[in-house]
């Protein structure tokens, strides 16, 4: 069977259906099986790195918040906390725990979003439209909390900026109530149903050691059992205060990942409920001052989909020196090669899909170092620009008779 | 000559079915959208597709067939046209054109359009849509059997091979109609294959291969795609509702409602499949057909030709 002439290679990306942001994953197919895949992402660079780099620490938080759609509270909590060490500023406890219920409502949402995308990418609408629609009741907590369904801007530098009243604890508790009923009815599907165990069980593998050997994080690594999760590892906000569960699971498959998935849903609403429940008084944000002293942090959160680092270097003004963001699925796309060779092209988007990625969160420019010649190359500014009108003008388009009274190459 | 004629365009031939067909759609849609807490199309929505559909402009891809690419859609219509003239409407009694053996011409007439879905996207030389190509010739192997079996079986009790003979047989005998309960089961569950449906809609899978065999066509030719799947729903809902619930009704009128009924009945649980399903993987689908329908169709033409063996 094996030979090239049997083999095809078909591009999924950058625009399809099933992904939904732009990535490119060229698979190499035997009949229906892969042999082989190339993981491409790099198309939605947007430069936020640099752009915090020219702001203040204030208007950086605004960025920051907007790098992913869906986890933007654990991204502006990782940021804040960094920039708070670095200030020497201790946050209020009371500040603590609505970060804590603002994260774990945000867990929520993922995980109820990430249920409906893999129910679609294996052709079982009817779960995407009630999970979606459940997802709404979280959502709109999400807006009543924070003012907004996806940007909450909660968080502030020294605390956070909206209250819980308790008519809101309220009506947060009935709520869950009733997102609880239905997570119920979601574990007995992803538990019992029999065509979707049947697509999910055994595909994407990741053993316990590939698991460690690429740095899964997250439920990618957990449904692996791997034990890894910074809320207990390294407890941030108020998470040392509330009782944390981690889930695992042995399936080591994209089966194993749904199960931890909506096993984890229970557990947020417990921890949600906890910290309602023990919330202490306090005020919401401290002074916080516009400068902050030279150094550099590096700071951690547990987001949705795995583990979070923001590194932050300061020099002693108002604006960051540099700022590094790996979001989850940086470290989650490294065994995606492996977990899609093997299965079918059925297969393949439920796979992709099970990382619960994010691409832009993801994509940053670099350059690989050539190991044969031992050559490394530093880029400096001048270098990178003349770089990108070389690259237009091969494609036909030349930036450089452009007059700019700024261009100075 | 005219009165052939009305049948062949407007009743029951092309106009009915067509018109019926896009009810049928929007009942399916509906009823899917409700199963699924949505609000679902307005009546005269699968109408409003189709006649966008035929607005829009059509584009034959460079490397595909002219002639074929654009005589399939056709083809696939006017067989599944072809196949419900030989399906009874309003009565078993008088049907309007019957023979023995119209039974596999109609099986036969209802491969028909899943070929041309194959050759549609073999002929579009894209990479989508010849992978949903092959997966739908794999398909229709699979399917095809235990579908033709559990067809048959009913026909081998009621010793006939036409349509409304079968139909008058268990009219006359309705206890009969328990024994092919079985077959019932799975004519139900392999028609989902034929009619490319959750959870056997392979060859389309959009959020796999795009749309697979259709990926390449648009404007007219897709819509006339569109409308022959849609006619075909309503000609395998009529085909199973004749040989399984062949409640009679004399009066035309009586009969032709009840038909109307008893498709419906069908068209129900087909979308209560079609909500409470996964998609299925190709090989996970040919398994299940050959190890479980198959045998079970198997089983059920051995149980009827002891039965009628036993009765005469």
């Amino acid at each position: 069977m094996s030979g090239d002439s049997k083999r095809i290679t078909i591009p999924i990306g950058p625009q399809h259906p099933a992904l939904k942001e732009p990535g490119c994953f060229t698979i190499t197919l035997e009949g229906e099986k892969v042999v082989n895949a190339v993981v491409g992402v790099g198309y939605n660079h947007r430069g936020l790195e640099k752009a915090c780099e020219a702001r203040t620490y204030i208007q950086d938080l605004y960025i920051i918040e907007r790098v992913c759609g869906i986890c933007s509270h654990t991204h502006s909590t990782a940021f804040c906390q960094g920039v708070e060490e670095l200030a020497g500023v201790e946050i209020s406890p009371r500040a603590k725990f609505i970060r804590v219920i603002m994260a774990e409502l945000e867990r929520l949402h993922s995980h109820l979003l990430w249920l409906g995308v893999a129910a679609h990418e294996i052709g079982f609408d009817t779960l995407f439209m009630y999970s979606w629609r459940d997802r709404e009741l979280v959502l709109d907590m999400l807006a009543m909390l924070g003012g907004n369904r996806v940007n909450y801007g909660i968080n502030t530098l020294g605390g956070v900026r909206r209250d819980i009243t308790p008519e809101m604890k309220q009506l947060i508790h009935k709520t869950l109530n009733a997102v609880e009923e239905q997570n119920k009815y979601y574990i007995d599907l992803a538990l019992h149903e029999t065509t979707l165990a049947a697509r999910l069980s055994g595909i994407g593998k990741l053993s316990h050691e590939d698991a460690l050997k690429y740095g899964a994080v997250g439920p990618v690594a957990r449904a692996s059992l791997v034990d890894d999760d910074i809320r207990v590892a390294e407890p941030y906000a108020a998470y040392d205060q509330i009782p944390v569960k981690v889930v695992t699971d042995g399936h080591c498959d994209v089966f194993g990942r749904a199960v931890v998935r909506v096993l984890e849903i229970m557990e947020s609403i417990a921890m949600i409920r906890f910290a309602l429940d023990n919330m202490p008084d306090g005020d919401l944000a401290v002074k916080f001052p516009r400068k902050i002293p030279a150094g550099e942090v590096f700071s951690r959160t547990e987001a949705p989909r795995g583990e979070d680092t923001h590194y932050i270097r300061s020099n002693g003004t108002d604006k960051p020196d540099r700022v590094r963001v790996r979001a989850a699925s940086e470290a989650n796309w490294h065994g995606m090669q492996h977990m899609l060779e093997g299965d079918y092209l059925a297969d393949v988007p439920i796979i992709i899909a099970a990382i619960d990625p994010c691409y832009s969160c993801t994509d940053r420019a670099f350059v690989l170092k050539d190991l044969d010649r031992g050559r490394e190359r530093v880029w400096d500014w001048q270098s990178l620009k003349r770089y990108s009108i070389d690259w237009y003008k091969e494609r036909g388009f030349d930036a450089s008779k452009i007059k700019l009274a700024e261009r100075r190459i | 000559m005219l009165t052939a004629l009305f049948h062949i365009v407007i009743f029951p031939g092309l106009l009915f079915l067509g018109v019926y067909a896009l009810f049928f759609a929007f009942l399916d849609r509906k009823l899917y959208a409700r199963l699924q807490n949505r609000v679902g199309p307005p009546w005269f929505q699968p109408f409003a597709d189709f006649c966008k559909l035929i607005g829009k402009e059509t584009i034959i891809p460079e490397g595909a067939d002219r002639r074929v690419f654009v005589s399939l859609p056709v083809f696939a219509l006017a067989a599944v046209t072809a196949a419900f003239i030989y399906v009874p409407v309003w009565s078993i009694t008088h049907p309007l054109y019957s023979f023995e053996g119209d039974l596999i011409v109609v099986l036969y007439l209802l491969t028909i359009p899943t070929l041309c879905f194959f050759l549609g996207g073999w002929y579009s030389t894209s990479l989508y849509a010849t992978i949903g190509a092959v997966r739908a010739l794999t398909q229709l192997f699979s399917y095809e059997v235990p579908l033709f079996m559990a067809l048959l079986a009913p026909a081998i009790l009621a010793g006939t091979w036409s349509i409304a003979g079968i139909s008058a047989y268990y009219a006359a005998h309705p206890l009969y109609i328990l024994i092919n309960i079985p077959a019932f089961v799975v004519a139900m569950v392999a028609c989902q294959g034929k009619l490319e449906r959750v959870p056997f809609d392979l060859p389309e899978a959009e959020t796999e291969i795009v749309s697979g065999t259709f990926v390449e066509y648009s404007g007219r030719l897709l819509a006339i795609f569109k409308m022959a799947i849609d006619c075909e729903l309503v000609v395998v809902a009529a085909l199973i509702s004749a040989i399984f619930l062949p409640f009679y009704a004399a009066n035309p009128c009586l009969g032709f409602l009840l038909f109307v009924v008893k498709t419906l009945i069908i068209l129900v649980l087909l979308c209560l499949f079609r909500a409470s399903m996964a998609r299925v993987r190709i090989e996970q689908m040919v398994m299940f057909c050959w190890k479980i329908l198959t045998p079970l169709a198997i089983i059920q033409i051995i149980v009827n030709l002891l039965v009628r063996g036993s009765l005469a």
